[in-house]
């Protein structure tokens, strides 16, 4: 049966990268006694996937990992066990069964929200006024992507689908997933460029608050939230 | 939460900074206000290095046991947060508490390899602890070495307040009882290392005076105060199971060198290899019982979550119940889709059949250690193994499927010759033709690949090969041509692949390893010029510390090129471990004479460390009686 667990990242183990957080997850698994499905083979791996990876150095609270087990015991019993083994800065806060025929979170994932708070020893490193409003409202936002092989512009204006300003910073919704993507990093030097400022890449405190699926239409999104997809176990 | 010792800016600065967060699955974490005394105990290379480390999770687990005791740890920041630590003038710090390591009560840190030497002065330094012992004052926690380089402490016995002798679990509680004691009644750091150096195992280098000859041998090495002992005498536990075992090995979340759990099935080695230090000093072989080790397995594998089990041991093959305890393994934990380690094993049908069930054939190779390449050769070392067993072995692995195999060896032990190296090749071609000869054509998956590693050797400290002179870099170099200009000579050349040793790091290596007391100063010196991860190829600069011997004025062939005298005061001869001098110098001249000596099972060879009343010294009396 697959399921979908919830869980968030936070305080130390920002510094925790995504490779060892999947590693980790196979030895909370272990110690857990979860009866999760293996692969086959001469080296069987545990069949689980992540909806999106976390950037080092980012906290979370909308996580998400699918699994296939062979068996379950309620959603409730199974927050439980899992969390009677994890590391502080981790905790498993849904567990839901998902249909058979369900798409893997990393496959119809298209959306996450980030606050981003801007720390106090950064205050007087800022420009007074950040002019959001105005930052936000431009047409377009072009900024230079660096891959590994080469640098091309791009417009991530149609990749923001949301902004409000929050207690010292403010909350976005970007596109988030395999075909459109945008990192929050990548937003930051915009914003700082925008600003004719000196890029602090450490000035905010980055937090990404939830994933979503897009079930709309083409012209009409609908974003839902990964975890609410599938039912509690009862 | 827990508050790190460094800011997000540094952290997400530097490579892999869950190095230095802590707060992995069963670390401990305690009120520092509620305990008595605070025990930093440090791996002096990497995080990934040191967690690797199997001593290390022991004692951490022993003395976090104790309620009024609290371990903590710290490993070698890597260049660039090492870099930042001198910059911004920030102290070392430990992994539980976050604080800086200079509060905590003692330092302990294990010496697993001489090449680490340097990174210890790196952990001192950071930690802005007086590198030199005779600088430290009451507010300097105590610096103990531990570890199998206690064996010959003499070469860096100018940075540590003291050393233990012997296996961790033996004496602690005293020397932290004692140490409660004296600071209970106001005592100072030099009262207690006096009474420290009194419990058996401990030495205090400072408590010790060393006199030299002109010839710059040693002619006296003595207490120089009342009641220290002349000797110090190893420790030991005599019954294995009396010793417990670790239930919950820390997690790590980065991968490490060896990311899995380790079961010690055994400690020592009854086969006597002359070459083999740990062969020697971990005398006797002691065992753990099957049913205990079921226990540990259970326990670790459940604790940690870990997918795979490793045997630990010197010699795997050689403990008494291992059927039993490898098809234990496999019965209980294979369906889990745990995997099963098995290194330093024989290979026979038994290792094959375990290993063709545990492993992935086609993927993985088998290893032979011949350590040399004639049948005279080996019986020089007294290794074991014959070219019969080799050959024999290689064919049941190439008939089950295998077509890697890998062989190690060691150049320059005493009395090689040309025949010697060119037996390396020699051997490995025929391991080569065994493949053509036992897997017909049809069956064959590719070509057979050989590939054959060779060391330089280095005599070791409480080795019958104490005695015996090492070479020049350029000597191992030209050995090391030797051996591949044959290697390209046979038959099957093209199934063989040859790669050495660095021979610096081996010269260098030998000078630490036999040194004496004047050798600290290079050490200092070398360090001083910017010597550091010395093990890492990357990092290991010859050339500072050829400048560091010239400007100290220290001679590398005083220590390495020259065969010292039966009759020389060896720098590390105020150790006891048990085995004595005298069965050294009959298994060097047995050596010499090319005559091999059973091992401990087959007939006991009165090496000395029966008096410590167990192992495998006493297997099979209370039959007899």
């Amino acid at each position: 049966m697959k399921v979908r667990v919830k869980f968030s990242k936070t305080g130390n183990m920002k510094f925790v990268g995504h490779l060892d957080v999947m590693r980790y997850f196979q030895k909370v698994n272990r110690r857990a006694g979860i009866d999760i499905a293996y692969s086959g083979g001469f080296s069987p791996h545990q069949i689980m996937s992540f909806a999106s990876p976390l950037g080092l150095g980012l906290t979370s609270e909308g996580e998400y990992l699918d699994m296939e087990l062979n068996s379950s015991g309620t959603s409730a019993m199974m927050m439980e066990r899992m969390n009677a083994v994890m590391a502080e800065g981790f905790e498993v806060t849904g567990f839901r069964k998902l249909p058979d025929t369900a798409k893997t979170a990393m496959s119809i994932v298209a959306a996450a929200d980030y606050q981003m708070t801007l720390k106090e020893a950064y205050q007087t490193l800022l420009p007074d006024q950040w002019q959001l409003e105005q930052f936000f409202s431009q047409e377009s936002i072009c900024v230079t992507k660096k891959t590994k092989k080469s640098e091309k512009e791009m417009d991530i204006r149609p990749l923001i689908y949301g902004w409000r300003p929050a207690e010292n910073g403010f909350w976005v919704r970007l596109a988030s997933g395999s075909s459109d993507n945008l990192k929050p990093q990548l937003l930051l030097e915009a914003l700082f460029r925008y600003w004719k400022s000196e890029f602090l890449p450490y000035a905010f405190a980055v937090h990404r608050l939830e994933l979503y699926a897009d079930i709309g239409t083409e012209e009409q999104p609908e974003f839902l939230p990964l975890g609410e997809m599938g039912e509690e176990i009862l | 939460m827990r508050k790190l010792a460094l800011s997000d800016e540094i952290l997400l600065g530097v490579q892999s900074p869950a190095r230095y967060i802590g707060g992995e699955i069963n670390s401990v974490m305690k009120d520092p206000d509620k305990v008595k005394t605070r025990f930093v105990i440090s791996f002096a290379d990497t995080y990934e290095v040191g967690m690797s480390h199997l001593g290390i999770q022991i004692l951490y687990d022993m003395f976090n046991k104790r309620e009024d005791v609290w371990c903590e740890r710290v490993y070698s920041p890597w260049l660039d947060l090492d870099r930042i630590l001198r910059e911004k003038k920030i102290p070392l710090f430990t992994l539980e508490s976050q604080r800086p390591v200079k509060e905590a009560d003692f330092l302990g840190i294990t010496l697993q390899y001489e090449m680490c030497y340097t990174n210890i002065l790196q952990i001192l330094d950071l930690s802005q602890i007086p590198l030199l012992a005779s600088e430290r004052g009451e507010d300097c926690p105590i610096v103990i070495g531990g570890g199998p380089c206690t064996y010959n402490p003499e070469p860096i016995a100018d940075f540590f307040d003291m050393f233990y002798i012997g296996e961790g679990e033996v004496q602690y509680d005293r020397l932290i009882d004692l140490y409660q004691e004296n600071q209970a009644r106001g005592g100072s750091r030099l009262e207690f290392l006096e009474q420290a150096a009194r419990i058996p195992g401990i030495y205090v280098p400072a408590f010790y005076d060393v006199a030299y000859y002109d010839d710059g041998t040693i002619r006296s090495m003595t207490p120089n105060r009342p009641q220290i002992p002349e000797k110090v005498v190893k420790q030991l536990v005599v019954d294995m199971d009396d010793a417990g075992y670790i239930e919950k090995p820390l997690v790590p979340f980065l991968k490490i060198i060896q990311d899995r759990v380790v079961l010690e099935i055994q400690r020592g080695c009854i086969r006597g290899c002359r070459f083999c230090q740990a062969g020697m000093v971990y005398r006797p072989v002691r065992e753990r019982s099957l049913e205990k080790l079921k226990i540990y397995a259970e326990n670790i594998l459940k604790n940690t979550g870990q997918d795979e089990i490793s045997l630990s041991s010197l010699s795997s093959s050689d403990y008494s119940c291992l059927k039993e305890l490898v098809y234990f393994l496999i019965d209980h934990f294979g369906e889990k889709d745990v995997n099963i380690s098995l290194p330093s094993l024989r290979i026979d049908a038994f290792s094959l059949d375990v290993m063709s069930r545990v492993q992935d054939v086609k993927k993985s190779s088998l290893t032979f250690a011949p350590e040399a390449g004639t049948q005279r050769m080996r019986n020089v070392i007294n290794k074991g193994l014959t070219e019969t067993d080799i050959l024999e072995g290689a064919a049941k692995a190439f008939q089950g499927g295998w077509n890697k195999v890998k062989l190690y060896f060691m150049l320059g032990l005493p009395s090689e010759t040309r025949e010697d190296m060119e037996g390396i090749a020699a051997l490995a071609n025929e391991v080569a033709k065994v493949y053509y000869d036992t897997v017909p054509k049809e069956k064959r998956q590719g070509k057979v690949q050989v590939t054959v590693s060779t060391s330089f050797f280095i005599p070791k400290p409480f080795t019958p090969f104490q005695w015996a002179p090492m070479f020049t870099a350029e000597e191992y170099l030209d050995r090391a041509h030797i051996v591949n200009d044959s290697m390209k000579n046979q038959l099957n050349h093209k199934s063989l692949r040859y790669n050495w040793h660095e021979a610096d790091v081996s010269v260098l290596e030998g000078v630490l390893a036999r040194g004496d007391r004047r050798i600290s100063r290079v050490i200092l010196d070398a360090y001083r010029r910017g010597c550091m991860f010395d093990s890492w190829s990357e990092c290991f600069d010859n050339e500072k510390w050829m400048e560091a011997f010239r400007a100290q004025n220290v001679d590398i062939a005083f220590y390495n090129q020259r065969e010292r005298s039966l009759d020389e005061i060896l720098p590390w001869d105020f150790i006891d471990t048990g085995v004595t001098k005298d069965f050294l110098k009959r298994e060097w001249k047995r050596a010499m004479e090319e005559t091999v000596s059973p091992n401990c099972r087959v007939q006991c060879q009165g090496c000395g460390v029966k008096k410590f009343g167990g192992g495998v010294c006493f297997e099979g009396q209370s039959e007899i009686q």
